[in-house]
C-alpha cells in the first residue's frame, strides 16, 4: 500500500474501451461544418463585393464559385449549413434540458443526418 | 512566496468574466439564424451563377437586401464566437493564443462590415 506499482494502474481516459458512437461523430461534424462555413463566408463576402464593384469583376468571382471545384465547395457548404442548422436546433433543445437521454440523443442525431441531406437536395431542387 | 496568499497567486489569471455573455450571444444569434439562414439561402442559391443582372435585381429588392444584411451581420457574429471557442480549445501558448483571438475578433467583424457594405451598395444603387 505504501509503494504501489505505478505501471500496473489503469490509464485514463481509457480510449480503447470506448465504442464509437453517433454522437461523437456528430459533435466533430458540428465543429467541422462551422469551421468550413467560416471559409465559405469569406467567399460569400468576396462574391457580394464583386457584385457591388463591376460586372466584369463579378463575372470573374462568380465564375470561380460556379466552376467545377466551386460548385463542389458550394454544394458541400449548403449541406454543411443544413447539418449545422438542424444540429444547432438539437443543441438548443439540449440547452433547454430536453432530449438529453442516450436514446433520444441518438434518435434526434439520425433525424439531423437525414434532414441535412434532404434539405440540401431540396434547396438545390427548389432554387 | 511564503507570504503570498493562495488568492494572490491566481489573481488575474482566471476567467475574463464574459463567458456568460458569450454563451448567451451564441444562442441568441443561433435563434436569429434559424429564421435568417433559410430566408437567405434560397434566393442566394438562385442568384449564384444567374448573372450580374439577376444578382442586382435580387438584392436591390428591400426584402432580400434586408435578409442578406441581417444574415451577414448576425451570421458573422455567430461565426466569430464559434471560431473563438475552437481557438481557445486548440491554440496553446499565451502569445499565440492571444494573437489568434485578436485576429479572430477583427477578421470577422471586418468581413461583416465589407459584406454589409456591398449589399447596401447594391440595394441602394442598383
Amino acid at each position: 500500500m505504501a509503494t504501489p506499482d505505478p505501471s500496473n494502474r489503469p490509464l485514463s481516459p481509457h480510449l480503447s474501451v470506448y465504442r464509437w458512437e453517433l454522437g461523437m461523430t456528430m459533435s466533430i461534424f458540428h465543429r467541422a461544418t462551422g469551421m468550413g462555413m467560416a471559409l465559405t463566408g469569406i467567399l460569400l463576402v468576396w462574391w457580394f463585393l464583386s457584385a457591388a464593384i463591376s460586372p466584369s469583376y463579378f463575372a470573374f468571382v462568380d465564375g470561380i464559385l460556379t466552376s467545377w471545384v466551386g460548385l463542389v465547395v458550394m454544394t458541400v457548404s449548403l449541406w454543411a449549413f443544413w447539418y449545422h442548422f438542424f444540429n444547432g436546433v438539437r443543441h438548443l433543445r439540449w440547452d433547454y434540458g430536453k432530449n438529453l437521454g442516450v436514446h433520444g440523443a441518438n434518435r434526434s442525431g439520425w433525424y439531423v443526418v437525414i434532414l441535412s441531406f434532404g434539405f440540401a437536395i431540396g434547396t438545390i431542387w427548389l432554387a | 512566496m511564503a507570504f503570498k496568499t493562495d488568492y494572490k497567486a491566481v489573481a488575474g489569471l482566471g476567467s475574463a468574466r464574459e463567458g456568460t455573455g458569450h454563451y448567451i450571444s451564441q444562442r441568441i444569434t443561433a435563434i436569429a439564424l434559424i429564421f435568417l439562414g433559410p430566408m437567405f439561402m434560397i434566393p442566394f442559391v438562385r442568384a449564384l451563377g444567374a448573372g450580374h443582372e439577376a444578382v442586382l435585381a435580387t438584392y436591390s429588392h428591400p426584402f432580400h437586401a434586408l435578409i442578406a444584411f441581417g444574415f451577414i451581420i448576425v451570421g458573422f457574429r455567430h461565426l466569430r464566437l464559434g471560431v473563438q471557442v475552437v481557438i481557445e480549445d486548440y491554440v496553446h501558448g499565451e502569445a499565440t493564443r492571444m494573437v489568434a483571438i485578436i485576429t479572430n475578433a477583427l477578421l470577422w467583424r471586418g468581413l461583416a462590415v465589407a459584406g454589409a457594405f456591398a449589399i447596401a451598395k447594391i440595394a441602394l444603387t442598383a
